[in-house]
Order: structure tokens, then sequence, then C-alpha cells
């Protein structure tokens, strides 16, 4: 039997962790990256006595969340504690929603080779995250850091209405670049902020029936996510063929080895015992603390596209690009708006930015210059201060040391030579010391005009003006 | 004069009239505690040297126009799952044998705030879980009416010592009866306020929703004077309720004329000595011959109200209790070879038998396939009994009962039969279920001399009724001045 008789079924429980100041149920601050435990106080340690405190912010993050993705927005919720042991979890219960999520019956829309696709949103709830353990390297054994307990998530469940790894990493990125235009989340993933659990199952085509499923946990990068989605593929496919049966568990990606390793044996089976958490009230919502946030919810996406496309008369590609991004799309219309020239900063963005931001391996919000440098250096190289070759080593230098482009190009010694004389001096040198591709162009080898130029530009480190170059190069020639 | 007879309300007069100086009262508690503490132990941790020298501080500060204020100086006793910074906070555990608390709960701040001095933190049932202070890790506490018999529990050590005058007052908790019923068997007044009254911020949860701190007092006065301190809403505690304080002693009238008085047939049946119905006939009587209207009623909760309570105040402790692990602040094994034997063994060896056994009970009813059956139909009682209550306060102003089926029984006469001991709660647990207030007063002793405690039980957020019919009693019969405790060894 072939490959093509299968399909597979995937469904995603994204994590997002929102962007508030403070923690979900203490005031302790949510930034990333400090000291092991300086972020903490008895509550979030779980101290004996403490007790939570909802962050009304949490819940119109959450909402927020859920109108953007076309949820239901339920008016009557709670809180409720699932309870199991691990030493990063400091009360050994987190508060979580079970059975009264704050959003529920959502989509949202992502493109595939077919086309448009709905994916539909099963649910989005509140909870809070666990501390982390790190490895000990002097004393052996672990030790727990709390600053990330209390860190407030939401969790996004969708249905299993995801059939690749392509359509999943679509879905993904679209619903991060959602709670990034809204702001609630940065979704920083290397950070750990956006993360999901994939859960893939494979079935006959013909069967109605879903397969069994099993559940990478814990993933945070693109790469990943599609890498171990088509192994698990794979993997669930060649059991069926060899007549096995899939074994419902939960796996941990090893990007290294590129497979799949099993969590925990069946006897582990959690029973989280779930109930409603007696410390916290439940929660109500008005109808108008609802169509509030409705009313100022900001643009989303998929209405910047259409703007894009039909004010600016953008191509698909760039405004892909572009709008796949909140802050690659605010930087683009801020530079765009001081520097008036829209295609320029388009090109910057969709070509170099995103080649560096690449390589370096960077996400947009980590681009350290602002967008005012970033129309200044469309603006000298308009005004012909610098080539837009010299403008290449600009931008890199706004990437390594971000000030601004005219005190690099001064600092630098880059400014453009557009003087008639001077340039006309090097033409002559150049001529003198290349007779050979000289006679090349004389005897119709156009390509040598562009060996002549690179020289002197060679010459003059890039600076000379690349159009005058041309210019007199060829009045010489045909003299 | 006695300094260590007087009530918190007396001593606040001759505090006034400078009849005495905060020094020499909170000597002669120290004096108190070193002679009957050995006797009693009501105490897991005495302050005594830090009292004496927050003493003479604070006298200073008086003396300098720094501070003034009623309570400066009046020392009290804390019940040791309340937390108090710097100070360990045991709850009666092996496994916080050690744990020196960081912070001060809510009602510790107002204390604190007031100038209060602490004598030291009070033996109780380890976690709350009994009845008796007989779960305690650390020691027993004795009744000081009877040194062989229980103080009652889980707040034993609360009601001993201020029965004992070793404290003028205390500070209990109470969950389904741990401040009333060993206040009643120690022949003290205590209250248990209206779910939401008082601030949970900084007390070990026991059962969150029906956790509350309380008031244990010589007199119904000083209830009310500790009630004015310590109620209020708390921003730290969503559960309590924002609403208007108020003077709880300006309630105590002495005047019960036309209260509508309801006695539910229910709590006088099998199971309850002739000795407590007898006394509380009396007391019944009196109430008549004051003016208020008695009637008999049936309150139909007693019979469900003990299963639902035990199932929801296992569900909850048995997640309140799960980060005691061995991780952070805990007791932790010795030896263990991996993560799980590190949970397994510290909760093994750090929890007692009782708390263990609530603990199983707990995650049981809370377990995937059982906990609909459990305690969703738990739940759904608790909603019954609590319609139960709003149908009595429809027609009775206060409803009255026994605190307690017995006077204090004997060390180690229960504590082999836990289904025995559960039942000495029959009385109070269907009032913390309600979320209603209740406060037991003594109303005589029996035959042996023990006391026999009284409850008075009201609508929510009507204390100062409950409180007035108990202060109205408490005048009539003169309980302090017919009978004090013996140390009967």
């Amino acid at each position: 039997m072939s490959r093509e008789e299968y399909e597979s079924v995937i469904g995603l429980e994204v994590h997002a962790e929102l962007s508030t100041k403070t923690k979900i149920f203490c005031s302790c601050p949510t930034k990333f990256g400090a000291s092991p435990n300086t972020q903490t106080c008895p509550i979030c340690m779980a101290m004996p006595g403490t007790l939570p405190v909802l962050n009304e912010k949490v819940v119109e993050y959450a909402v927020k969340a859920g109108l953007a993705t076309n949820c239901t927005i339920s008016k009557d919720s709670k809180n409720d504690r699932k309870n199991y042991y691990y030493p990063d979890l400091p009360k050994s219960y987190q508060i979580s929603q079970y059975d009264k999520p704050l959003c529920e019956n959502g989509y949202i829309e992502i493109d595939t080779k077919n086309g448009k696709k709905k994916i539909r949103i099963l649910r989005i709830h509140i909870e809070e995250d666990a501390g982390k353990l790190n490895h000990d390297d002097f004393g052996g054994g672990s030790l727990v850091d709390l600053n990330r307990a209390g860190v407030p998530l939401i969790e996004i469940v969708s249905e299993p209405d995801i059939s690749s790894s392509e359509e999943a990493e679509a879905y993904l990125r679209k619903l991060k670049a959602i709670l990034e235009y809204i702001e609630v989340s940065d979704c920083k993933m290397q950070e750990g902020s956006y993360r999901a659990d994939v859960n893939v199952s494979v079935k006959k085509k013909t069967d109605e029936k879903l397969g069994t499923r099993t559940e990478m946990k814990n993933m945070n990068s693109f790469r990943s996510i599609t890498r171990g989605i088509d192994y698990e593929i794979d993997r669930q496919i060649d059991l069926l063929e060899d007549g096995k049966q899939v074994e419902q568990q939960s796996l941990r990606w090893d990007d290294v080895s590129g497979k799949t390793f099993s969590m925990r044996d069946k006897e582990d089976a959690q029973d989280y015992r779930y109930f409603p958490d007696p410390d916290l009230v439940a929660i109500r919502l008005s109808n108008e603390y609802v169509e509030n946030i409705r009313k100022n919810l900001p643009e989303l996406p998929e209405k910047r596209r259409e703007r894009y496309l039909n004010e600016y008369k953008m191509t698909e590609k760039e405004t892909d690009i572009i709008v796949s991004s909140k802050y690659l799309s605010d930087l683009f219309e801020e530079a765009a708006d001081i520097c008036k020239n829209r295609k320029a900063v388009s090109n910057w963005i969709i070509s170099d930015i995103s080649r560096i931001l690449n390589e370096k391996e960077l996400e947009p919000a980590d681009i350290p210059f602002t967008a005012e440098q970033l129309a200044h250096l469309v603006m000298i190289i308009d005004k012909g201060t610098i080539s837009s070759s010299i403008g290449k080593k600009v931008l890199e230098e706004l990437f390594e040391n971000p000030r601004e482009p005219e005190d690099i190009v001064k600092e630098k010694g880059w400014v453009q030579i557009s003087d008639e004389g001077e340039i006309k001096k090097i033409v002559a040198e150049i001529l003198a010391n290349n007779q050979q591709s000289v006679s090349d162009y004389k005897a119709g080898k156009d390509k040598a005009l562009g060996f002549l130029v690179g020289q002197a530009m060679k010459a003059t480190k890039g600076k000379a003006n690349p159009q005058l170059l041309n210019k007199l190069f060829i009045e010489e020639l045909k003299k | 004069m006695n300094i260590i007879d007087l009530t918190v309300n007396e001593l606040q007069e001759k505090l006034k009239n400078k009849e005495l100086t905060i020094k020499e009262i909170t000597q002669a508690y120290v004096d108190r505690i070193n002679e009957k503490e050995k006797d009693v132990e009501a105490f897991v941790t005495t302050l005594t040297d830090e009292a004496l020298n927050k003493a003479e501080e604070i006298q200073k500060k008086i003396d300098e126009g720094e501070i003034n204020g009623d309570l400066a100086g009046i020392p009290i006793g804390i019940k040791d799952n309340i937390n108090t910074k710097g100070v360990k906070t045991t709850c009666s555990s092996k496994m916080l044998e050690n744990f020196v608390s960081p912070y001060d709960a809510t009602v510790m701040q107002k204390i604190n705030s007031e100038n209060m001095i602490n004598l030291g933190k009070l033996n109780m049932d380890e976690f709350a879980m009994g009845s008796s202070t007989e779960t305690s890790y650390f020691k027993t506490t004795k009744n000081p009416w009877d040194l062989n018999r229980v103080p009652g529990g889980s707040s034993g050590g609360s009601a001993a010592a201020v029965a004992s005058g070793m404290v003028p007052w205390a500070l209990g908790s109470d969950t389904g009866g741990s401040i009333r019923q060993p206040a009643s068997f120690c022949g003290v007044v205590g209250l248990k306020p209206t779910y939401g009254l008082v601030s949970r911020y900084g007390l070990v949860a026991f059962a969150s929703s029906l956790d509350q701190i309380g008031p244990i007092t010589k007199d119904v006065k000083d209830a009310a004077i500790l009630l004015n301190l310590i109620a209020g809403y708390d921003e730290k505690d969503t559960t309590s309720v924002n609403m208007e304080k108020k003077d709880y002693v300006k309630a105590l009238t002495g005047d019960v004329k036309g209260l509508k008085i309801g006695v539910p047939k229910e709590f006088f049946g099998e199971g309850i000595n002739e000795e407590v119905k007898n006394s509380l006939k009396e007391a019944i009587n009196k109430y008549k011959e004051l003016g208020a209207e008695v009637e008999e009623f049936s309150l139909n909760v007693a019979e469900y109200a003990l299963a639902t309570y035990y199932i929801i105040a296992c569900a909850e402790a048995s997640s309140n209790l799960g980060r005691f692990d061995g991780i952070r602040y805990t007791y932790r094994t010795s030896e263990f070879k991996d993560l799980k034997e590190l949970f397994k063994k510290s909760r093994s060896e750090g929890f007692g038998d009782e708390v263990k056994r609530r603990i199983i009970l707990g995650t049981y009813v809370l377990s995937s396939g059982y906990y609909d059956a459990y305690y969703k139909k738990a739940q759904k009682v608790r909603t019954m009994v609590m319609n139960e209550f709003n149908k009595g306060f429809e027609k009775y102003d206060v409803i009255l009962t026994p605190t307690s089926p017995t006077v204090a029984f004997g060390i180690g006469e229960k504590s082999g039969n836990p289904l025995e001991m559960y039942l000495a709660d029959i009385c109070t647990v269907s009032i913390n279920i309600a979320g209603v207030p209740g406060i037991s007063i003594p109303c005589g002793v029996d035959s042996n001399g023990m006391p026999i405690g009284m409850q008075i039980v009201g609508n929510k957020f009507e204390e100062e009724k409950i409180l007035n019919v108990a202060y109205t009693l408490e005048k009539e019969i003169k309980f302090r001045e017919k009978y004090k405790p013996e140390f009967k060894k």
C-alpha cells in the first residue's frame, strides 16, 4: 500500500506567554532573563498560607486573543486546579481552566497550496506558567528557578483540522502574527514565550475513524515542529504498514537525531484531579466589557494585508513577508512615512533586512535600529550621498551598532564621489592600466565595460557614483 | 487583683486608669506561662523573652506619646497555622518543624500595627485536622479543667491557653468546628465568623472554602473587640467580602426581647449527652425569661453535613497540602534514589496518620470517575444545606444548638477511632458548610465539673446578633464567676 492512501490529522495546543507587566496571581515582574529567583514573592513561591489574586489584565488579554480569533467569549468562567507533582510547580497544582474556558469556538484562516483554509479553534484558556529546572554543573542535581512561575499564559487549542506540516507552520505563523498585532504576547520562540504541543495521527483516507494520536510536547521552533510532524507521520504510517499499532503517548522531539522518543510509560498515566479553585472567585464578564475590548482591537494582519495590496498596490510576495510580522510591518509603515519612498523601504525589508535576520537567527522584534534610522538610510541614498551598495554596508553597521546613517557614512568616509573632475581622473587611470579591456570593449565585448567599472569601484572603495562612472567610461571609450 | 483573671476589656480599663502598666500585664502572663505550661502544654513556640522586650519598648513609646490605642501592649497568643514573620509557623507538623515564615498573615499585620504583643504560637491538631490536638506532631495539649482530658481541637492550644490564663485571648481557625468545639471543651468563648469576613491571607490552608480565622476569648465582649480588629476586606484575599465596617462592641446591648430563637430538634437527638441537653434547656429557659421567643423547628442538615464536610474538606486539603513536597521549605527525607522517591518518602515521613488519611480520602474523591459521585454531589448537598439555613433564618434571628455532643473526652479515648472522633464535629460542621457565623459560649458544667458549650448561629454577616445573644446570656449566668479550671491531675 502506498503513502498516498493515508492522510494525517494534526491538532496544535499553543502556549503563549502574555506580555503583562506582572504575573497572573501576584505583582512580581515577568521580565525574561533575570537572575534566578529574583522575581519571586511568597505567593509565586507558594509559601504556606498565601493566596492568589487574579490579574485583570490577563483576562483582558485573553479576551482580546479570543476576539481576534473569532471566538465566543464566555460570560461566566472560572479557574480550576490541575494537580500534579513536579519540582518546578511550587503549589503542586497549576491554576488553569478546565470546563469553562474564557474563549470558545473560534477559527483563523490560513493560506494553503489549495487556497484558503479555516482552522477551527476549540478553546482559549488562561493559566500560569511553571518555574524552570536548571542543571547544577557544580553540585550535580537540579536547581529550581521560580522567576517564570506564575507568568501568565494562554493556551490556544485548535481542532484537528490541520493535515500537513506546511499547514501547521502556516497556522502557527498566522496565530503568532495575530497575537503580536493585538499586542498580547511578544511570541519570542527562543525564549519559550510561544511554544506548542503537537498532536499527530494518521488514518487511511477511506477510514471514518481517527487514528491513535501521539503528542510532542513543548516544541519551540517552526523547523522542529515541521520536522517532528513529518517524522511522526512517517513513523506512524510505517507502523501501520507493518501491521502494528500506534501507541497513544507523549513524545519528546530530538532535534539532533531527528527522531521522537517516548517521554513516560503508561503506568504513569496522569490523573490531574481538576476541581474549581476555592481561593478564587468565579470570573463574570459584562457585555459592555467584552464589546469595549472588541471596539478597541487594533488592525489585524488580514486587514493590513488588504490595505497593502489594494491601497499601496504592493505585490503579494512583499506584502506577505512584511505583514507576517507586526514588527516588520510597523517598521515599514513608520519608515515609509518619514522618507516617502515606500518601495525602497519595502525592498530593504524583504531583501537585505530579512537576509540578515535569517543569518543572525534574529526575530524582527530584535532589530536594533529605529524606523527613523532606516528612513534616513533610504533618504541619503535617494539624495545621492551614498550609493546603494554603500547602503548595504551602512545597514550592516546599523545591525552592529545602530546610530544615524549620516554619522556612519561620515565616520567611515563613505560619502559618494560625484565630482565629475575627480571621477574623470579615476577613469583615465583605470583605462591607462587596463589596455587589454579597452581593446576588448572596442572589439565589441560589452562585458569589458563592467570589468572597468568594477576596477574603478574597487579603487574608490565603492564610493564613486556608479551612474557617473558608467557615463564617463562610455564617453572615454567612444573617443 | 489577679491580672491573669481579667478580661481584655477589663485590662484596657485598668490601663486607662493607670492601675496597671503594660509591663506588669506582660510579666503576669509570662509568669503564668512559666507556671502552667509544663502541665497544659498549649504552646509550640513561646515568645516570653521577646514579649517582655516588646512590652518595654511599647511602654516607652506610649510614655513618649509616640503611640496610643486601646490595644497597644495587650498580649495575645496565635494558633500555629497563622503566619508570623520571623517566627516558626509549624502547623504542629513535622513537615514544617523548621519553617520560619518570611511574611505576616493579614491578621498579624493588624495585630502588629496595634502594637499588641505576641506571647507565642499555640498548639493544634496537625494542619488543623483533628478535634483533640492529639494529632499534633509535638505534643498533646491538656484540658485545664482536667489534665487527663483533651482540650478539643483543632485550636486546642488556643482554647487551653486562654482557659488557663496563659494568654488573655488568642486567635484560632475554624474549618469544621476548630474554634467552637475547643472553646466549648475549655469553658471559653469562641467565634467562627461568616466565611469572607476575616482575611484568610497567611492562614495555612486546610480547606479553603471553609477556613476562617476567629477569636477565642474569656468573654463575649473580648470576642467583639478582637473581631473589630480582624474583620474587613483584604485585597490579598478575593474571597473576603468588601463591605462597610461594623462595630461589634456597640452591638452588645444585653437585650433580646422579642428576638426569635430557633432550636433545631435534630441537634438534640440521639448521641447528644443528656447533661449537655439539660444545660442547653436551662439556657433556653433563661432566654424565654429574658423575653426572647424560642421555638423548636426542623433543620434538616445534620444528617448530610458530616459526609459533605469530609468530602469537600478532604478534597481541598489533598490539593492544598500538595505544596509540602520535600522540595523547598518542608521536611525532606534523608535518602532517595529519584524524584518520585523524594516526594513519596518526604510526604510519608513528614505527615502524620490523620493528615495522610484525609489526603488519601481527598485524592480519591477528586479522581476521574469518582468526581461526580463524590465532590460534585457534595457541592450540591452543600447548596441544599445553605438553603435549609436560609429557610431557618427567614423565621428566626438566631439558631441555638449544643456546640459539641459531649464535654471534653479523655486523652486517648477516641484517638484510635477516626469515625468516632469525626462525630465530635457533628454540631459544628454544617455551619462551615453554610458559611454562616457561629459562636460557642459556656452555659454550665456537667456532674464532673466539665464545661458545657452552647452554639449560637446567625445568618451571614449577622455577627452582631449572635454576639448580643451570647452576651445577654453570659451576663445572666455569670459562668466565669462561678467556675474556674482546676488543673485536675
